[in-house]
């Protein structure tokens, strides 16, 4: 375990040695210490490393992700694991608005809250979240699954494309062009795999199914000002 | 962007600290509003005596014989502490309106930062620790305050334009975001009456809510009115004799992180703000909803 403190080393220095660990690299395990809410974190990694944070993170942690996983022992602040696109990201507090934003693969696990924006714009990322999300969550997401054990807040899947929202409580609103869909097995397929790799017990049949009417798909010119 | 920090005690043990803890909390804002930065300071409260801040770029010419002059004119004791261009004057709390307007004929070139019973703002053009240090902030106590880092996007960097605004006696506001119809909302609290000095868009915000309380508003009605009237991004902290209170516009993208214990709420536009705070680590740490008004009071 290769340890790094933040409170005696500088993040430049620090996110310059993550990114130069490679694929063969036998230094593996890291551990951050004294994040102190500073921004950009363990951001932009590229190799399967496991990185884990102690304590709570400030803007852009883990952004950017390939390959590493990355632990946060805290919450996160703006924009944790925006842009991933492999690796695994688990937050094990709350994490601040638009988390996992852009995502093109791997797996973001909030173990607590998520606010506003969750999985804005996702295109292929899947996100657990194990507590509720705020609102605009999901806003133009083309692929990918977001799971939501709690609530939802105002406006879900608002213009979505073809990503599935999955969520176990109550829905605030749905945004434009959303809807409820049908569970079908495969579906609950799909959640059990990823409540299983987000450490969660919650069932798949608990959950209802989200996602896009494709009425917005066509020009309509009835949807013009 | 702009950075905020709010200290509420509810320890008073800790109150002798407040001030450097607010410096603290404000430094680390730097990055966010680097142009100026205010500090709202609310301290012990005074029987009959009322403060007003004032200040002047020429603090030697217009602080000069102030008291003198202005004892004259409102037949009445003034006592002065001044703080680098800064002076806080203690008069009778029934003289704060004719000292007031006796200023404006007296010294022309002096700006009233703040009035009330225990309020004292401090701001100025310049790095957060610059500012900080200027005034002292750090030895200052008191039971709360609120601090503001400003990165100007609506209109000038000025003394002015800078953060706290104070919006009524013993009542003061400071605003990350922008707001986008400001000057229509000027022209309509002007018409009415209401006394707005800059072009700033946070200062139509301020008086906004003034104008609201002038109308019998509680400081929460107006709170939850300006998200009806108010268009545009707003993370709001206020600052009251007794309490501070927090409001965030339905859209909520300007950040906002609150951290409550047994001895303190904090607020901080980051988390960083907030990590040298006692027992921060043990504290209650979590984001205020949107379009949702928070209010603490002693």
């Amino acid at each position: 375990m290769q340890t790094y403190d933040l409170s005696t080393g500088s993040l430049r220095e620090l996110n310059a040695t993550l990114h130069a660990q490679n694929e063969t690299t036998n230094q593996t395990a890291w551990e951050i210490m004294n994040p102190r809410g500073a921004h950009a974190i363990a951001c932009g990694l590229d190799s399967p490393i496991e990185v884990t944070v102690r304590g709570s993170t400030g803007y852009y942690s883990a952004g950017m992700n390939q390959q590493a996983t990355v632990n946060i022992k805290g919450s996160a602040g703006p924009g944790v694991a925006e842009n991933m696109m492999s690796g695994k990201v688990v937050i094990d507090g709350d994490a601040s608005q638009y988390a996992g934003a852009t995502g093109h693969g791997g797996l973001l696990v909030i173990k607590g809250n998520a606010s506003s924006r969750c999985g804005i714009s996702m295109k292929g990322i899947n996100i657990v979240v194990h507590g509720s999300i705020g609102h605009m969550s999901a806003f133009m997401a083309q692929s990918g699954n977001l799971v939501v054990c709690g609530d939802a807040g105002e406006a879900l899947g608002d213009s979505c494309y073809e990503a599935r929202l999955f969520v176990r409580g109550t829905v605030k609103s749905l945004g434009a062009d959303c809807e409820e869909k049908e569970m079908r097995p495969e579906h609950l397929e799909i959640l059990r795999t990823l409540l299983a790799e987000g450490e969660c017990n919650a069932r798949p049949e608990e959950f209802k199914r989200y996602g896009s009417a494709r009425t917005l798909y066509n020009f309509n010119i009835d949807n013009a000002y | 962007m702009c950075g905020i920090v709010g200290l509420f005690l509810k320890d008073k043990s800790m109150e002798a600290q407040l001030g450097a803890m607010l410096t603290d909390m404000l430094i680390t804002m730097t990055d966010r509003g680097p142009d100026s930065a205010g500090i709202a300071i609310y301290s012990q409260d005074t029987v009959n005596i009322g403060k007003m801040t004032v200040q002047s770029d020429t603090p030697d010419v217009d602080f000069d014989k102030l008291t003198d002059d202005l004892k004259k004119r409102i037949k009445g004791d003034v006592d002065i502490r001044v703080q680098s261009t800064h002076a806080v004057l203690e008069l009778r709390a029934d003289q704060v309106v004719v000292a007031r307007e006796a200023l404006k004929e007296i010294r022309p070139n002096i700006r009233i930062m703040s009035t009330g019973d225990s309020l004292e703002i401090y701001k100025e053009v310049g790095l957060p620790k610059d500012v900080a240090s200027r005034f002292d902030i750090a030895k200052m106590s008191g039971s709360h305050g609120i601090g503001h880092t400003r990165m100007a996007t609506e209109s000038a960097v000025t003394t002015m334009g800078a953060h706290p605004f104070n919006t009524g006696s013993d009542q003061c506001l400071v605003h990350n975001g922008s707001l986008s119809n400001h000057n229509s909302l000027r022209r309509k609290l002007r018409r009415d009456g209401v006394h707005i000095e800059t072009e700033n868009d946070t200062e139509v915000g301020a008086a906004y809510l003034t104008w609201k309380m002038q109308n019998g508003s509680t400081l929460g009605e107006a709170l939850e009115s300006s998200l009806e009237d108010l268009d545009g991004f707003f993370t709001f902290v206020v600052g009251t004799k007794d309490g501070f209170g927090v409001v965030r516009d339905p859209i909520a993208c300007k950040p906002a992180v609150m951290a409550e214990t047994d001895q303190y709420v904090a607020f901080g536009s980051e988390y960083r703000a907030l990590v040298n705070l006692p027992g921060i680590q043990n504290a209650r740490v979590w984001e205020p909803e949107p379009a949702t008004v928070y209010f603490w009071k002693h």
